[in-house]
């Protein structure tokens, strides 16, 4: 809408803000986020390393999805900050998050490609189109999460794990350096969560930053380098040997949740508040 | 045979009004069919038939005011449906009402208003029809140049911004997150609907003007996989309905602009059983 966009994409590979070093990838201070006079997020601080992969549990209404989109910039806090590389997350395209199935239109008329190249918009700079670069990187976005062969598939004819894994694939195209997954593995059948959770590995090599948000317990109490367990405030963040204790579950989920103190630890029945995960949203 | 079906393609065309006539319905048939693609992608079809109504305020008051010359209608209708569109793209965020209640409540208002303001005037009814279901016959070489006009510029804009505008309606969080200007995008394509419901006006008025936002792009989608191919075919449909409906109304002695609406129509209803033969059969908006 001013003049940047007429200056050529060469002489500006950067629309957004850089970097500094040593600073967190993401460090959250203080944060409270209010709908009205509702306050959903209040009193958040924490910080991520680059390429750590967290899990974010709480139950349903907890602020997990508003948790992802304060962090992307989406929705403003109303106190507090939030800092991208050092810097406020407004002129980062560097995040990228990863929506609830349930907000896409799935039979809008666009193929796996189409989607995928969204990612690249941020980055083409105005009245400019796909460069044999953006395909070059939507094809190896593809090829990287498995999706090749169903590019030139329409989407409303994926399964719950190929729309996951298209998703992670724009996040991809976008050059996305921190990545915010709202309940990725929600609904998705076991050779999905596979197929999605060898794709989570492979980001580790690429030093991507994950934060996942999830109703399962096993999921996030195996597979993640920490856990945040929220409810409106943080209730614990660290190792799952930190968090998942009886004590701060309890405090997060009330009676919604069966804890059983074991030999080894603690053992959770269930998260009672949606069935298997999905969430009824 | 061939002879004769030429003869019978030709002979409206001798007469200057129906030449002046197709021309008008071919553009504004490509123009209604390219930005209703996003109405209905978006489920603002309500809203587009809200807007095609509320314009009549407007033009009634230009019409008031310039004792009954056509020429400053277009300007009057202008100004109007680029003020209802903000206004009511401005209420509709966010306000103390559900959107379809708050748009519901100005749509009637201003068109209620619309007719008061006419009914005051001499030739009430005559008036009153022209506005409400077009008079395609009587768009002037001035009236044409400006369709003309304003169409090319409705097309460039969406041809210049094809990809936010995808974006934007496809996926607003990611618009937001790539940090395109979403806000923005969003009422300049309310200004789009707004400019393309005047310059359709004359050719379908305001009454049938959600037919020719919703229908074509509604009949391509059940033939298109993505939304060039969609955007294409709906124009191609949108066009030809102008110029079939035009001879349905000359031969049958029919309002042209509800032959327009009835041709569109009877073309959705003939993709709707061809492409329910089809395997994948998918459906629009059911499946969020």
């Amino acid at each position: 809408m001013n003049a940047a966009f007429l200056v050529d994409r060469e002489d500006n590979p950067a629309r957004e803000v850089s970097h500094d070093p040593g600073a967190p990838v993401l460090d959250v201070r203080d944060m409270r986020v209010a709908y009205g006079a509702t306050v959903v997020l209040d009193g958040i601080s924490f910080s991520l390393r680059t390429g750590e992969h967290v899990a974010v549990i709480g139950p349903n209404g907890a602020g997990k999805s508003t948790l992802f989109k304060a962090i992307a910039g989406v929705e403003k806090p109303c106190a507090g900050q939030v800092r991208i590389g050092g810097h406020d997350p407004s002129g980062h395209i560097c995040i990228a998050y990863i929506p609830q199935r349930s907000m896409i239109d799935w039979s809008f008329p666009v193929t796996v490609r189409d989607v995928v190249m969204m990612g690249r918009f941020g980055r083409m700079g105005w009245l400019r189109h796909a460069s044999r670069a953006d395909h070059a990187r939507v094809d190896e976005s593809l090829n990287l999460v498995g999706m090749t062969a169903l590019a030139d598939r329409r989407i409303y004819a994926l399964s719950g794990g190929e729309q996951q894994r298209m998703f992670i694939a724009r996040a991809l195209a976008q050059e996305a350096e921190l990545m915010l997954m709202d309940e990725v593995l929600a609904g998705c059948d076991a050779p999905s969560q596979r197929d999605i959770h060898a794709v989570l590995e492979k980001l580790r090599e690429r030093n991507v930053t994950i934060m996942v948000s999830t109703h399962d317990m096993d999921e996030a109490s195996s597979r993640y380098d920490r856990v945040l367990l929220l409810n409106r405030e943080i209730i614990g963040f660290g190792s799952v040997e930190d968090v998942f204790k009886p004590a701060l579950l309890r405090r997060a989920y009330g009676h919604h949740l069966h804890v059983l103190p074991s030999a080894d630890g603690v053992m959770v029945l269930s998260d009672t508040c949606c069935g298997g995960g999905v969430e009824p949203e | 045979m061939m002879q004769n079906l030429w003869a019978y393609i030709v002979e409206p065309l001798q007469y200057a009004f129906m030449v002046r006539g197709i021309l008008a319905s071919v553009l504004v048939g490509v123009v209604c069919g390219l930005v209703g693609v996003f109405v209905v992608l978006r489920g603002m079809a309500f809203f587009g038939d809200a807007l095609a109504h509320s314009v009549l305020p407007g033009v009634a008051v230009g019409y008031w005011v310039g004792h009954g010359a056509r020429g400053p209608l277009f300007w009057w209708a202008l100004a109007t449906a680029v003020m209802v569109a903000l206004g009511i793209g401005g209420i509709s965020k966010g306000g103390r009402l559900k959107e379809d209640t708050a748009i519901g409540i100005i749509f009637a208002g201003m068109f209620a208003l619309g007719i008061a303001i006419i009914s005051m005037g001499r030739s009430y009814s005559v008036d009153l029809v022209h506005f409400l279901f077009g008079d395609v016959l009587g768009v002037s070489w001035n009236d044409l140049a400006l369709t003309a006009s304003f169409s090319f510029v409705v097309m460039l804009v969406l041809f210049l911004f094809y990809k936010e505008f995808l974006v934007v309606s496809f996926d607003e969080t990611l618009a937001r997150t790539l940090r395109l200007p979403h806000r923005v995008l969003y009422y300049v394509l309310l200004v789009l609907m707004a400019v393309t419901i005047v310059v359709a006006m004359q050719t379908v008025g305001v009454a049938l003007m959600l037919a020719m936002l919703v229908t074509p792009p509604a009949t391509a989608y059940l033939w298109a996989r993505r939304l060039p191919s969609m955007m294409i075919l709906s124009a191609l449909i949108g066009a030809l309905s102008g110029v079939l409906g035009l001879y349905v109304s000359y031969y049958a002695g029919m309002a042209s602009g509800a032959a327009i609406v009835l041709v569109c129509t009877a073309l959705f209803g003939i993709s709707f059983l061809f492409t329910r033969m089809k395997p994948n059969a998918k459906t629009l908006g059911t499946e969020k």
